[in-house]
């Protein structure tokens, strides 16, 4: 197998993107980058041309909502994968609530196109460049974005369900 | 009168001039060919399809809401409902992406015996696919003696958790109870006859000529159009890419067995077919060599925090009770982190995405649903083709719609 690891993939972003790598860790073994949203396109592509690194699967895409993180509430989430040397990425690019936008992956993964509209449909995130950008398991006329942490699930009276009264 | 370049992959196949008389065609929701609620828009000119725009989300549940309210071990009934025609995969994925958040390490003989019914799902969701696109293609006969079988293992699940479909088998930590003897017996049953009847069914459709002519060359796709849209599972496979989860990333235990990844060449109707007619062979060898090699032991690990005690001991001693009743009112102690576990379901890599904050249920849960990535390839791969063409086109691609919409 090859010698490629998680410390190569670490290595060649911080050469490359220097500033824009704003942390990284690995919990569970899975290499977990954060990086500026405004650069995410440019950081996609580079890792997916790169010669050795070859990370060009797009795994998956999503979106976590984080209300009390002021200023990043919306933390967009890709997995990459490289087939070659079997090894995961997780990128993450946090976005402020009240302008909740990045650039669109769809041109470099055609895959993104409905992780995307997908991501929008919950979270509200626009994707700048998207071709199609339209909610897609829920309906056209919706006009909020469900999994929002602001949508309680259940009837907010209920408190039998509440992590207080199991001591946490 | 304009031009319409017919392509196969890129490459130009034919061109024929189209009359202009261009007709929209309601493709589903409902419709016998989709097997499933979704809608696919049309525009035909005669049988040749121009264009397809794919509508989803009729059956969606907000699976990811709900989970965000629900104690960890009443996830997995959620998980049931994804790929239905093998949710035990999904059950399992489920239970081992826990276990990987909590470091719980479960003992050989629990990942052996879920590795016997995680390949029994595989078999019967692959048996399922197959046998439809022999339906599609107008052979039914196919169709009626591997349902027979599918329900032998419908009954073997059965044996071992009392449910069919939507299964909810295992638990955190291991399997509510072990194999029966009546499982085994139905498992040895099954594997002995089931070789000789799944043989006739190859024999009457595999090299089938009016089979062949049908699906050779339907909707394909190129190996690197299909890697773009991250195309997984058996639908990757065909297009010749040796991608499986359970050979790169190995999980309970595949490791320890010997099998090939079977790999199409041209990632067409027959290919996709092919590809599962090869892996029911091979997870056929599978369980055998789990069935030979399996460890003596527990059918669950010691782990009193996740593992639902025995009933006769909840009602006989305090711990159990009390482990009982802190499992049951959602009480795990779940580290607070984030991870991805992935497994191959029946088409393609199913992954778990889960961030724990350390509360009762899960900060998130995003299901990455393969079938719901790949489906978006449709309109490409049949654009230019016939109509019938793109039904089995569909059913080749083993679209489920619960895991589609989630």
């Amino acid at each position: 197998m090859s010698n490629i690891g998680n410390q190569q993939v670490l290595d060649a972003m911080r050469q490359s993107f220097d500033a824009d790598v704003l942390s990284a860790s690995e919990p569970y073994g899975l290499l977990t980058i954060e990086v500026n949203p405004s650069r995410i396109i440019e950081v996609l592509e580079f890792l997916n041309k790169h010669q050795e690194l070859q990370l060009n699967f797009l795994t998956d895409l999503c979106a976590v909502h984080y209300p009390d993180d002021a200023g990043r509430e919306i933390a967009v989430v890709y997995h990459l994968h490289s087939m070659v040397h079997n090894i995961r990425v997780r990128l993450k690019a946090y976005l402020p609530i009240d302008k909740p936008e990045i650039a669109s992956a769809t041109a470099i993964y055609s895959a993104a196109n409905w992780m995307e509209r997908e991501t929008y449909d919950f979270y509200g995130v626009k994707f700048l460049n998207h071709p199609d950008l339209r909610r897609i398991l829920n309906m056209d006329s919706m006009d909020y974005f469900p999994l929002r942490k602001e949508y309680a699930l259940e009837d907010e009276t209920r408190n039998d369900k509440d992590d207080r009264f199991f001591g946490r | 009168m304009s031009e319409l370049n017919i392509r196969n992959g890129g490459q130009l196949v034919s061109s024929e001039t189209i009359d202009g008389e261009i007709a929209i065609l309601n493709l589903g929701p409902t419709h016998p060919a989709t097997h499933g609620v979704f809608q696919n828009v049309l525009k035909v000119d005669g049988e040749r399809i121009l264009e397809a725009e794919p509508t989803i989300g009729y059956i969606h549940r907000a699976f990811e809401k709900l989970a965000e309210r629900r104690p960890y071990n009443q996830i997995t009934p959620i998980t049931d409902r994804l790929n239905y025609c093998s949710s035990p995969i999904n059950n399992m994925g489920w239970h081992m992406t826990v276990e990987k958040l909590a470091g719980i390490e479960v003992s050989k003989r629990v990942d052996y015996m879920r590795v016997i019914i995680m390949e029994l799902a595989r078999i019967a969701d692959h048996l399922v696919c197959n046998s439809v696109i022999g339906v599609d293609t107008g052979a039914l006969t196919g169709f009626t003696y591997m349902f027979q079988e599918r329900e032998r293992i419908y009954e073997m699940f059965e044996a071992v958790c009392g449910a069919r479909l939507t299964t909810n088998i295992g638990r955190i930590g291991g399997f509510e109870r072990d194999f029966t003897d009546d499982f085994k017996h139905k498992l040895n049953d099954f594997l002995k006859t089931f070789p000789k009847r799944f043989d006739e069914f190859d024999s009457l459709i595999t090299r089938n000529r009016i089979f062949m002519d049908r699906v050779i060359k339907a909707g394909p796709i190129t190996a690197e159009r299909a890697l773009n849209y991250g195309f997984t599972g058996p639908n990757l496979r065909a297009t010749g890419v040796d991608y499986d989860v359970r050979v790169m990333n190995p999980y309970s235990s595949y490791q320890d067995f010997d099998f090939i990844i079977p790999v199409g060449k041209d990632g067409d109707t027959y290919d996709r077919f092919m590809v599962r007619q090869h892996e029911i062979r091979e997870s056929l060898s599978i369980i055998r060599q789990a069935l030979d090699n399996m460890p003596a032991g527990k059918h669950y690990t010691e782990v009193p925090d996740y593992y639902l005690p025995p009933k006769d001991e909840v009602y006989k001693s305090m711990e159990a009770l009390i482990y009982h009743f802190k499992i049951v009112m959602g009480e795990t102690p779940i580290p607070a982190g984030e991870v991805y576990h992935a497994v191959e379901g029946g088409n393609g890599e199913l992954g778990y995405y889960l961030i724990s904050d350390g509360g009762r249920t899960p900060y998130r849960l995003h299901f990455r649903r393969p079938c719901f990535i790949y489906y978006q390839a449709y309109p490409e791969m049949i654009k230019g083709s016939l109509l019938s063409d793109a039904v089995l086109t569909m059913s080749s691609m083993n679209v489920i719609a619960g895991e589609l919409d989630a």
